[in-house]
């Protein structure tokens, strides 16, 4: 009865379930992050001045608090997943912009007028070779995004049930089953070292050009 | 009704500003919590991160140790913790203290690891000793990065620490918590603002730590 991986069934999912909610709530504010941060950062390069005022903004919007963007979201987008997803969006742009225009500035200029010389527009010039040296910085970014984002879905519980496995906390007070919190404890972070993984995998398929061999920053 | 107007409404109340549930002792709590988590996670994450720096060994232990602590759910943590441990600070403590010390320890280990390498070897030809090179070349080099490391935890312990009202604790996510079970978005947005305003208010205390402590020859580059 007070199994390990028994869920109650006032969360209407299974173990399976929860694992997938969960992911879908961390994984798609990422995804809409890197699509934002990607042209946001490609103007911070282009546009020097525009970089700090962009930090500014987005570091005040890191400092407030999960909770307080969730409940003040409430009004707008009720207690739903939109609601827990934006401010996580919010926070992985955080994250992503700074690693994509550092990944992006830190491709030589000799590079660069290599590829001019090539006959690569500015178009071809930044897909095919400055997005590519930039994407070892760029994951680095994106690990850190995932990995908090994977971790702080939970909070969601507080507004309405919508943490996903972050819910069993709510189950394991008051069902008094300890044993489903470790559970929600365990799971998000194996979840979140295993994204964690999957993107190292990613930046070893994008990067053939690196070194292989030694160790691996 | 929109944010801003909360945000006055909830500064204008003078009800906010006095009592055991006041503004100033909410302040006053969240700093305690912040600075009680800071201190234990920079004296864990300082001496570790200084030394494999130094010694350059342990990186990809360290990479290791740092994905797990940010990899577990500070929320998580905490309910589990007031589950195990009931009601007291150490339960909150130990989600925060697990939440600061990955930046604390990757950032001072990237900071000794990046320090130009022929003052090092420069200060071991005079016969400096291992100790005094660490802390008289490459600490003071290695100094601004090091800060950062300790801002970013900070600014992410401020954030979090408010979950500590979750618990039944205080600090400023009393405002939030209590704000969001009474349906009142002007505590909300408040005790956010409030929580803004301490993140801000240690970038300026990092900012001003930094002129005074980090030596003027390293400084140009930061």
């Amino acid at each position: 009865m007070s199994g390990f991986f028994d869920i109650p069934s006032d969360l209407q999912h299974s173990y399976a379930g929860l694992i997938g909610l969960h992911l879908r709530e961390a994984l798609l504010p990422v995804l809409a992050g890197l699509l934002v941060s990607l042209p946001l950062a490609q103007l911070c390069v282009r546009f020097r001045w525009l970089y700090p005022p962009v930090l500014g903004v987005t570091t005040v919007l890191y400092a407030v608090p999960s909770l307080a963007f969730f409940v003040v979201l409430i009004d707008y987008t009720g207690q739903t997943e939109t609601t827990v997803m934006i401010p996580l969006a919010v926070y992985s742009l955080v994250v992503l912009v700074p690693a994509i225009v550092d990944g992006v500035r830190s491709v030589p200029q000799e590079t660069l007028a290599a590829a001019t010389a090539m006959g690569l527009g500015p178009l071809r010039r930044y897909l095919q070779v400055q997005l590519p040296i930039a994407v070892p910085a760029i994951i680095a970014g994106l690990r850190v995004a995932t990995v908090s984002s994977i971790s702080l879905v939970s909070v969601g519980m507080l507004i309405g049930n919508q943490g996903a496995l972050g819910n069993l906390l709510n189950d394991a007070n008051i069902y008094h089953r300890p044993e489903l919190a470790v559970n929600s404890v365990l799971t998000t972070a194996v979840l979140a070292i295993l994204a964690d993984a999957v993107l190292i995998l990613v930046r070893f398929l994008l990067t053939p050009w690196m070194p292989r061999k030694g160790a691996t920053r | 009704m929109n944010v801003l107007h909360f945000v006055q409404a909830f500064f204008s109340d003078g009800a906010h500003w006095h009592g055991y549930d006041g503004i100033p002792t909410r302040v006053a709590e969240h700093i305690g919590y912040t600075l009680e988590a800071l201190a234990v996670a920079a004296a864990v994450g300082l001496p570790v991160g200084l030394v494999t720096g130094h010694t350059g060994r342990g990186g990809n232990v360290l990479a290791l140790i740092a994905t797990a602590g940010r990899a577990l759910p500070s929320f998580g943590l905490l309910v589990l913790m007031f589950i195990w441990i009931g009601f007291g600070m150490t339960a909150v403590m130990i989600p925060l203290v697990v939440l600061a010390v990955p930046p604390i320890l990757v950032t001072t280990y990237e900071a000794v690891r990046s320090v130009d390498p022929s003052p090092v070897d420069a200060a071991r030809g005079m016969g400096m000793s291992e100790t005094r090179v660490l802390f008289q070349v490459e600490l003071p080099v290695a100094l601004p990065l090091i800060l950062g490391g300790l801002l970013t935890a900070t600014v992410q312990i401020v954030s979090t620490a408010t979950i500590a009202a979750y618990v039944s604790l205080g600090g400023l996510g009393r405002f939030i918590i209590d704000g969001l079970y009474q349906r009142n978005y002007e505590k909300v947005v408040g005790g956010a603002t409030l929580v803004a305003a301490m993140a801000l208010a240690s970038l300026a205390v990092f900012w001003a730590v930094s002129r005074i402590a980090v030596s003027p020859g390293v400084r140009r580059n930061g």
